[in-house]
């Protein structure tokens, strides 16, 4: 299996280390978030090829972002931070007045994209002030100009080379297709959920009522009928690349490069680097700031690779379990009491 | 929850939004936690009973052992999404996912806990026909080879949490199964001790106690080496929870040894505040991993320790995060 492998096989060979014969290349995205205008063409695009279900309609006082988060119901989520400098969240009054809807939710928050947050008692509405047209400084000269900056970034599943998702579904209804991009049968889910916690990024979701658990499929239909996702295909800058993975590799260290160049210090790849902890992801992301900002975690670890550790201390404990039976009866026998 | 945050390192996060989504599990999966404990700790009991000849104990422990398990796959059935596709663990076996291989240790330790119960409800009258002789003997054999997989039934529901990203339940990998295994030991003796006259009880005693004893134990060493975790582990309901199970434990030992062997009445109130106190565990454990991944620190401050770790080029923090090269 190659998910406990601890290092993670060159792009190709992952579908032909799950059994396909003569598979494809491994396909995925590019996601530069440096050309990102927040159209949200993709999260559209996704939802109307996939018949995905709406996600609750709202306005989360998060900036533009309206969906909140990946979810069952979710499967491109745009988010939008607006930033005085690198390396902060937006602004801290935003966030507390975000945050604090946020806790109060049944799921914390993390239902968003599935469902939508309750509505606040009274229907009381944070006041985040009114929106002004034109950007910072306008009026009165660059001088004056603020480092005020909106990053904006299209997230989706990470179609990781070591999926916790897979890894512990019990039924074999998530599996690696021959494009080696991970996916749901549907008619194999039984919505047990422990992909929902077997997913270190917060993507997998169980779609409430209809009870399976639901993600990013990288649209295997269209990929079937040697299509683009929907979208790329909708995304109007290119911000969204579908490819070969090894391809999209090698555009994203270009745009990198290209970027430091144009003292773009700050801009960093996610989940371009095999050696890392869930062995590189099929769909990349260029980032203008930590992933933290992004609500993405920042070095996660798919779950599995504790599994022999963990399979040794409940092989220990159990060992300890039967002894102490085995030990209360033997001195039940031999000792003087029936 | 809402508003008592817990003090500690803040963390740049995205309005404060979850990483992680939050365990789809309800309260039913904390509560399989117990039962499936308790299935596997009165299974232990009631094989040893037959073995040395306590038939008694051997009854109550047989019919607890189950109904505990009738519990636990109606608790596991009830949280799917999709219960009439439950059969759908049965289609494969698969290593990497300790919900499967647990599906496999239940679907082994089932049978003969159900032979040997279904042959201690044969009516007296009955009991010396040739079909009853025969089902008593099956029962026998059946009932101790599930025994034998009690443990893995008590102890494999800690892969199961620990096996998952929530911080909660994978930070205290290395304790989980011994406090999982001592409350299932504590509530299978202390199923014995209420069930059983003290005379014939003594073997149940002495599970519930290193049981007890283990729990306790565990518990502590677990608490001693948290990191960040500590916060959700030592807040709000979860540090009541199990305080109150850490309590009630420690009483349930302490009159398991003083008391039950001389009281049946003794005996019953500590088997009770054993049953209690594991079951309490349990549910402060679960709610400890929800609780984690209702804040983004849990999840972001310890990857970040890690990362920032890892380029300066000393140390990386676990062993299981990024390959040493
Ligand atoms: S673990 Fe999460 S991010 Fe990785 S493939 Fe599964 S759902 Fe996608």
């Amino acid at each position: 299996m190659t998910a406990t492998d601890r290092t993670p096989p060159p792009p190709v060979d992952l579908a032909r280390r799950n059994g396909y014969f003569d598979p494809p290349p491994r396909m995925g995205f590019f996601t530069d978030t440096s050309v990102c205008i927040g159209c949200k063409a993709c999260e559209v695009a996704c939802k109307e090829w996939n018949h995905v279900p709406e996600d609750g309609l709202d306005l989360l006082g998060m900036s533009m972002d309206n969906t909140g988060m990946l979810g069952a119901n979710s499967w491109r989520h745009v988010a939008f931070v607006e930033q005085r400098r690198p390396g902060t969240a937006g602004p801290e009054e935003q966030t507390l007045a975000v945050e604090a809807r946020l806790r109060a939710a049944p799921r914390g928050g993390s239902e968003l994209g599935t469902t939508p947050l309750p509505t606040a008692p009274g229907g009381a509405v944070a006041d985040l002030g009114m929106p002004t047209v034109g950007r910072p400084g306008d009026g009165t000269g660059a001088e004056t100009r603020t480092d005020f900056r909106w990053l904006m970034e299209s997230d989706v599943c990470k179609h990781c080379t070591e999926a916790g998702c897979l890894d512990v579904c019990p039924t074999g209804a998530l599996f690696r297709t021959e494009f080696g991009t991970v996916v749901v049968q549907q008619d194999i889910c039984n919505g047990c959920g422990y992909c929902v916690s077997g997913c270190p990024y917060g993507v997998i979701d169980r779609r409430p009522h209809d009870g399976r658990a639901q993600k990013c499929t990288l649209c295997y239909d269209r990929l079937k009928g040697g299509l683009t996702p929907a979208c790329a295909k909708a995304c109007p800058t290119e911000s969204i690349q579908f490819g070969p993975l090894d391809e999209l590799r090698e555009r994203a260290d270009r745009r990198l490069a290209e970027l430091h160049g144009q003292g773009v210090a700050e801009a960093e790849l996610y989940g371009r680097d095999p050696d890392d902890g869930v062995g590189g992801h099929g769909s990349l992301f260029l980032l203008l700031d930590v992933p933290e900002v992004y609500g993405l975690p920042p070095a996660p670890v798919v779950p599995t690779r504790s599994a022999p550790q963990i399979w040794r201390r409940v092989g220990a404990a159990a060992a300890a379990f039967a002894l102490a039976g085995i030990g209360a009866f033997a001195s039940a026998a031999f000792g003087d009491h029936p | 929850m809402t508003g008592d945050r817990p003090p500690g390192p803040d963390a740049p996060s995205y309005y404060g939004r979850p990483v992680l989504k939050t365990p789809v599990w309800e309260w039913k999966i904390a509560a399989y936690l117990f039962t499936g404990g308790l299935a596997a700790g009165t299974a232990v009991v009631a094989a040893g009973a037959d073995l040395v000849r306590a038939p008694r104990l051997r009854r109550g422990c047989w019919l607890g052992s189950f109904a505990a398990l009738l519990a636990s796959v109606g608790l596991l059935v009830g949280d799917l999404g999709r219960p009439e596709r439950f059969h759908h663990m049965l289609r494969v076996a698969k290593p990497t996912s300790p919900m499967s291989v647990g599906t496999w240790i239940l679907t082994a330790f089932g049978p003969g806990v159900g032979a040997a119960a279904v042959s201690e409800l044969v009516p007296a009258r009955w009991r010396s026909s040739w079909p009853a002789r025969l089902l008593r003997g099956l029962a026998r054999a059946l009932g101790l080879a599930s025994a034998a997989t009690a443990p893995g039934v008590a102890t494999y529901t800690a892969a199961l949490l620990s096996q998952t990203a929530v911080p909660g339940w994978h930070e205290v990998r290395e304790e989980l199964p011994f406090l999982f295994a001592g409350s299932a030991a504590a509530s299978g003796g202390g199923f014995g001790m209420l069930t059983a006259p003290p005379a014939e009880a003594r073997p149940a005693r002495v599970f519930a106690a290193a049981g007890a004893g283990g729990e306790l134990l565990a518990s502590r060493l677990m608490e001693r080496r948290m990191g960040l975790i500590r916060e959700v582990y030592e807040h709000g309901t979860v540090a009541r929870r199990r305080r109150a199970s850490e309590v009630l434990t420690a009483a349930g030992l302490a009159g398991t040894v003083l008391l039950a062997g001389r009281s049946r009445a003794g005996a019953a109130a500590s088997g009770i505040a054993l049953l209690t106190g594991s079951a309490l565990q349990r549910f402060g454990v679960f709610e400890a991993g929800v609780e984690s991944t209702r804040d983004p620190r849990y999840t972001v401050v310890p990857q970040r320790e890690r990362l920032d770790a890892a380029r300066r080029g000393s140390a990386v923090g676990d062993d299981v995060g990024r390959p040493a090269r």
